[in-house]
């Protein structure tokens, strides 16, 4: 029972089918809500679009990552091997830029990597130890068959009655209030 | 040119096989004049020409196994015409006649007397020399042609009645196919081009040649359903969700093919022996040097960041200029691959260069045209096809 000194945090609804999923959160979408997330045991192809996903920032983390890993490649190169410590290799001029081409290309693929993953991490917000979906039992069913929607309070369009219905005639089942 | 949108095949084939013929017989007729007014210049560069469109087609065979080995699903709308692309192998075998009658302007090797007086060429005589190359060259044709066949007729045979384990033998053949298609494209490479300069040797040149070509190739596809689609064919069936398929390909065999060039040139480079260095101190001089330098910004620098955005990939018309570019510089690669042989003191473009290019060309346009009309434009009973049309990129 809802008891008005607990405060809600957001509302979970449960799907039968990615596809039924998929057309709640079109609905959402159109009701002006953004701050709801579609939880489901597999990627779903074209989920982006029907929440009304912007595209995702990581692109840019991983090509400024990658190039300044490639000029950092080069600029250590150079500095250690024609200034710090100069050394005459095979006769050829202290600064054999085609010598640094595959250091540099090696230090590019390893901060792109590298800030691929954490970038991704972090614009998901990971590691997160709690998230208020876990204080439903049946959200458990979402590492095999269960498809959720959360919306979280903190959407101005949130309403406790309102987002309920909307929730029910999307498709959604054994919706619940989440609470702190 | 007009589609049938029930059986998707051609109730209009347009004007595309005529004018490639009309060009393909111009070209015949300026390689008849440039033949009896410089024969050496005219099997450079027919050899060139030819170069430039075999890499291609081999870049659709490849292009064609490889689908049918990794199974996607966006690629099987445009499966059709690469098909057809492929299936030109038969007439490339007929257009290489006029390169086993050059030879001897050619191929250094091919003359007795000088392998006899050079201590490296009598060396490789086992493996360089008319007979064998001759086999060899027959050898690969066959090879190809065989591929290419069975896999197109396989395909054509699924329209309307699709069986699964036609499916699985198109897959088998492709698994067996590629290995074969390795060793094929790496010897022709050695044959045909590296050959030239008999001296010299490089293990990777097979991949570089493959890596251009299959770049090519892609950028050909791009172009050809551009084409098709500014003349309401296929226009609903390819999207831009297609051509941005296609442009990420571009982009991912160019920079494989700048990767594999530079692994040529740093080992060369860095070794530092003259007979390795030689071939690119050809390529240095004179007004060889802005065009390897054309190369290497046009081929590489400048697409690479131009279509590693995404805008690029799926604003059609700046996508077109982009596989109209790519499709240029690898002329300028095949140029740089071949003609430094003859002029070793810098460029000299010619009409007989066009001629060549207009000959072997418009016939390949042409034969590619007809094959392709012949049959549905996609593989109609495909399981995967309408998957495939209506596919999204994330």
């Amino acid at each position: 029972m809802i008891t008005s000194a607990m405060k809600s945090i957001g509302m979970i609804a449960e799907f039968n089918d990615p596809n039924e999923l998929l057309v709640a959160a079109r609905v959402l979408r159109d009701a002006g809500y953004r701050k709801f997330d579609c939880h489901s045991p597999f990627a779903i192809h074209g989920m982006d679009k029907a929440m009304g996903l912007k595209r995702s920032p990581l692109g840019w983390i991983v090509g400024t990552f990658a190039f300044s890993g490639a000029a950092g490649g080069l600029l250590l190169q150079w500095w250690t091997s024609a200034v710090d410590y100069p050394l005459v290799i095979s006769g050829k001029p202290l600064f054999s830029y085609q010598a640094f081409v595959p250091i540099a290309f090696g230090v590019a693929v390893l901060l792109g990597a590298i800030s691929a993953v954490f970038g991704m991490l972090a614009l998901a917000r990971l590691p997160m130890f709690h998230h208020s979906v876990f204080n439903s039992d049946r959200f458990a069913k979402v590492t095999d068959d269960g498809f959720f929607i959360s919306v979280d309070a903190t959407d101005p369009e949130f309403h406790s009655e309102q987002t309920k219905e909307l929730l029910e005639s999307a498709g959604g089942q054994n919706v619940e209030l989440l609470e702190e | 040119m007009r589609i049938d949108n029930d059986t998707y095949k051609f109730t209009d084939t347009g004007n595309f096989g005529k004018f490639s013929l009309i060009a393909g017989i111009i070209g015949i007729i300026l390689c008849v004049v440039g033949y009896f007014s410089n024969s050496e210049q005219f099997f450079f560069s027919y050899l060139t020409a030819y170069i430039y469109w075999i890499t291609i087609v081999l870049g659709a065979l490849f292009f064609v196994m490889l689908q049918h080995l990794v199974n996607p699903v966006w690629s099987v709308v445009v499966r059709r015409l690469v098909e057809a692309l492929m299936f030109v192998i038969p007439l490339m075998a007929i257009l290489f006649i006029p390169i086993l009658f050059g030879m001897h302007d050619l191929y250094q090797w091919s003359h007795p007397d000088i392998v006899q007086a050079d201590k490296l060429l009598s060396g490789k005589a086992g493996y360089l020399n008319v007979m064998f190359f001759a086999i060899r060259a027959v050898f690969y044709f066959v090879v190809w042609f065989a591929l290419a066949y069975s896999l197109r007729k396989l395909s054509v045979k699924q329209d309307g009645h699709f069986d699964e384990a036609r499916q699985a033998r198109m897959r088998k053949i492709s698994a067996g196919g590629m290995i074969l298609f390795a060793f094929t494209i790496t010897f022709a490479g050695f044959d045909w081009i590296m050959s030239l300069d008999a001296h010299w040797y490089s293990t990777i040149f097979g991949v570089y040649v493959f890596s251009g070509g299959l770049m090519a190739a892609i950028a050909f596809i791009t172009v050809m359903f551009l084409f098709m689609s500014k003349r309401n064919v296929l226009k609903e069936q390819v999207t831009v969700e297609h051509y941005h398929d296609l442009g990420k390909l571009i982009f991912a065999f160019m920079v494989f093919w700048a990767y594999i060039a530079f692994s040529q040139y740093l080992l060369i480079w860095y070794a530092n022996i003259p007979e390795e260095t030689i071939w690119y101190q050809h390529r240095w001089v004179g007004s060889w040097k802005p065009w390897t330098l054309l190369l290497v910004i046009g081929h590489f620098v400048a697409p690479f960041f131009i279509m590693i955005t995404r805008v690029a990939k799926r604003n059609l018309s700046m996508l077109k200029f982009m596989a109209f570019w790519m499709l240029f510089m690898h002329f300028v690669d095949d140029y740089f691959l071949v003609m430094p042989t003859l002029h070793h003191d810098g460029i000299a473009l010619t009409w007989i260069d066009l001629g060549a290019m207009l000959a072997v060309g418009g016939l390949l346009l042409w034969f590619f045209w007809r094959i392709f009309t012949s049959s549905a434009s996609v593989p109609i009973s495909d399981p995967k096809l309408s998957a495939s049309i209506h596919f999204d990129n994330f």
